[in-house]
């Protein structure tokens, strides 16, 4: 066997490495190296998201696709290439997007800190950073699959251990509840995408995405396989007609692991569908399309609905989350490299604008024993202005307020649905982004507006680690919206993807 | 030899009948075997179309084999899950975990 093929999976390997050392650690760790261990697991993540960032940087410094060459440095660049004969394939475009999904999963493991050093978690607090690492392993496979056999597994790998982390509140019966729902409802998805898979298979004789495409005409069979698999990556995606599992979900679970499902899973989920569609189904684009654009809008419409009925905050996100995903759709339907760019974009855009609100709502949960009513954070401004400031933010960026980065994400996905001639699509997208403004601006009422309830929390300052997620995810909703090289840096990539 | 469409009528009857087995059923270990229905239609579809279609090759064969796997991976995750249920509300109904839903 060739171990070279090892050197396209440098960050596998690195996360492994993390996951191994942070598996020993824990087992093998005294009592008191223990209290250590949420700095030591953040600061080993943190250099291996630095490590992933590696060709980024090299690529500003000295000019696209700078190779090192082999020797010590060699170690620093990254090939590109198809690794397992296509098995696993390793671009520019993979490597960015696992670094997406690294910094998202960098921010909430930052914000977990208070949660998980409650008495009734703290002795498993090892297992949760293990468990998200496998799970980020399973996304990164998703991302990188070259075969459908590696993306079944992938996703299977990532949804296994998430519904092992919804259930991780043992002794709460809303976790437990969550657990049952997502591991039901994510096993039926995976047999229904398995049974496209096999129709796939029984059309092209292979599973191979670049031998397939070849083979791909709108007969049937192949229109049956596609809709099932589709319909399979739709419940992972949370798309309206399967998205039924999500706000209990997304309630039920830990506040910490809510916020990586609604930010990690589904950007991993978008980018495995955005590569299986280009890559696989560009011949049958008139099938997909119709389907697409259909889905997009009643994502967006009925999740934006829903959403302005919500009591319960996480359940509000949830329904905000699913109407995010509907726009994630117009990047897709878009099908140019303009739509990969886009939708890259957003997905970057929408990690720190929602990671920002799940990180306040997990600093007032843990202070006000497990609420999370939106009643709950009336008079926020009062008592905490700094967090309420950072909540206005982060939903205005959601929202699409023009200084924020949120803005020019929605823009610049309208404008890639709006040059493939996606006129109706895109002015339906804009009137729910004004309706969306309206539940966004609920919260920024309840914060400011309402007298604050008898038992609210008062003033209290935050642990180091959450204030630092929240920094970062301020700093990132304001920068990459105005720093315009990122955008043109993702075109760079991705125009490298398709055609 | 039998035609390859009798195989696939029968994993087709399979796939569909776990489906409404999981939607009809109100005991999750119930659920459960409707799932490993789904998944066994599957694995029929990918080995008939492996035999019949493409033998040369043993694709399919693979992927059955993968898939087994996961899926007792699976049910293994989804039995520990639905234990944890059972302590805290004491009978495994999916109508009795609807908590969030008032």
């Amino acid at each position: 066997m060739d171990f070279s093929n090892f050197l396209y999976m440098k960050q596998e390997v690195s996360l492994m490495i993390v996951f191994i050392f942070l598996f020993l650690y824990d087992v093998f760790c005294s009592e008191k190296g223990k209290q250590r261990f949420q700095l030591v697991a953040c600061t080993l993540f943190a250099i291996h998201t630095i490590f992933g960032f590696l060709p980024h940087i090299l690529d500003a410094i000295f000019g696209i696709k700078y190779n090192l060459g082999i020797g010590i440095l060699g170690c620093f660049s990254f090939p590109t290439g198809d690794a397992f004969g296509g098995m696993f394939i390793s671009s520019d475009m993979t490597i960015f997007m696992k670094n997406i999904l690294n910094i998202a999963t960098l921010l909430v493991l930052l914000q977990t800190n208070n949660w998980l050093k409650a008495d009734d978690t703290v002795h498993k607090r090892g297992e949760f950073f293990i468990i998200t690492m496998v799970t980020l392993l399973g996304m990164y496979l998703m991302v990188s699959a070259g075969n459908f056999m590696m993306l079944f597994i992938g996703m299977e790998t990532a949804a296994l251990p998430l519904a092992c982390l919804a259930a991780f509140d043992k002794y709460k019966e809303k976790s437990a509840e969550a657990g049952a729902k997502f591991i039901l409802i994510s096993a039926l998805s995976s047999g229904v995408t398995l049974f496209g898979m096999s129709f796939l298979y029984g059309a092209t004789g292979t599973m191979y995405f670049s031998d397939m495409t070849a083979q791909i005409m709108s007969n049937p069979m192949v229109i049956i396989g596609f809709i099932f698999f589709f319909a399979g990556l739709g419940f992972k995606l949370s798309l309206v007609p399967f998205h039924l599992w999500t706000a209990d979900v997304y309630e039920g679970a830990p506040t910490s692991v809510t916020a990586y499902l609604s930010v990690v899973s589904k950007g991993a989920a978008a980018f495995a569908l955005i590569f299986a569609i280009y890559k696989v189904f560009g011949n049958i684009g008139i099938v997909w399309h119709h389907i697409i654009w259909f889905l997009a809008v009643i994502t967006i419409t009925l999740g934006n609905l829903f959403a302005i009925r919500q009591k319960d905050i996480k359940r509000f996100f949830a329904f905000s989350s699913i109407s995010q995903a509907g726009y994630i759709l117009l990047g897709i339907i878009a099908g140019t490299a303009q739509g990969m760019t886009a939708m890259t974009y957003f997905v970057l855009v929408y990690v720190f604008s929602n990671l920002a609100a799940f990180g306040v709502i997990s600093a007032v949960e843990n202070k006000n024993g497990g609420d999370t009513r939106i009643s709950a954070f009336n008079g926020l401004y009062k008592s905490n202005p700094k967090l309420s400031l950072v909540m206005m933010l982060a939903v205005f960026s959601l929202a699409g307020i023009p200084p924020l980065a949120g803005f020019f994400s929605k823009f610049w996905i309208f404008m890639a649905a709006f040059a493939q001639g996606q006129h109706v699509l895109v002015f339906i997208a804009l009137l729910n982004t004004v309706i969306s403004l309206y539940y966004y601006l609920l919260i920024i009422k309840a914060m400011f507006i309402n007298e604050s309830e008898e038992g609210a929390v008062q003033r209290f300052t935050t642990d180091g680690y959450n204030k630092t997620s929240l920094v970062l995810c301020v700093i990132g909703i304001f920068a990459i919206g105005i720093l315009s090289c990122i955008y043109a840096y993702i075109g760079t990539l991705s125009f490298g993807v398709i055609r | 030899m039998i035609p390859m469409e009798h195989y696939l009528i029968v994993s087709t009857l399979m796939f569909f009948i776990g489906i409404y087995g999981f939607i009809t059923r109100k005991n999750m270990i119930a659920m459960l075997i409707s799932l490993e229905l789904v998944i066994n239609a599957v694995d029929i579809n990918f080995i008939v179309f492996n035999r019949y279609l493409f033998p040369g090759q043993l694709e399919g064969m693979f992927f059955t084999l993968f898939s087994i796997a996961i899926t007792a991976a699976e049910t293994t995750v989804a039995l520990a899950i639905i234990i944890n249920v059972y302590r805290k509300i004491g009978n495994v109904n999916v109508g009795n975990i609807n908590k969030m839903k008032n």
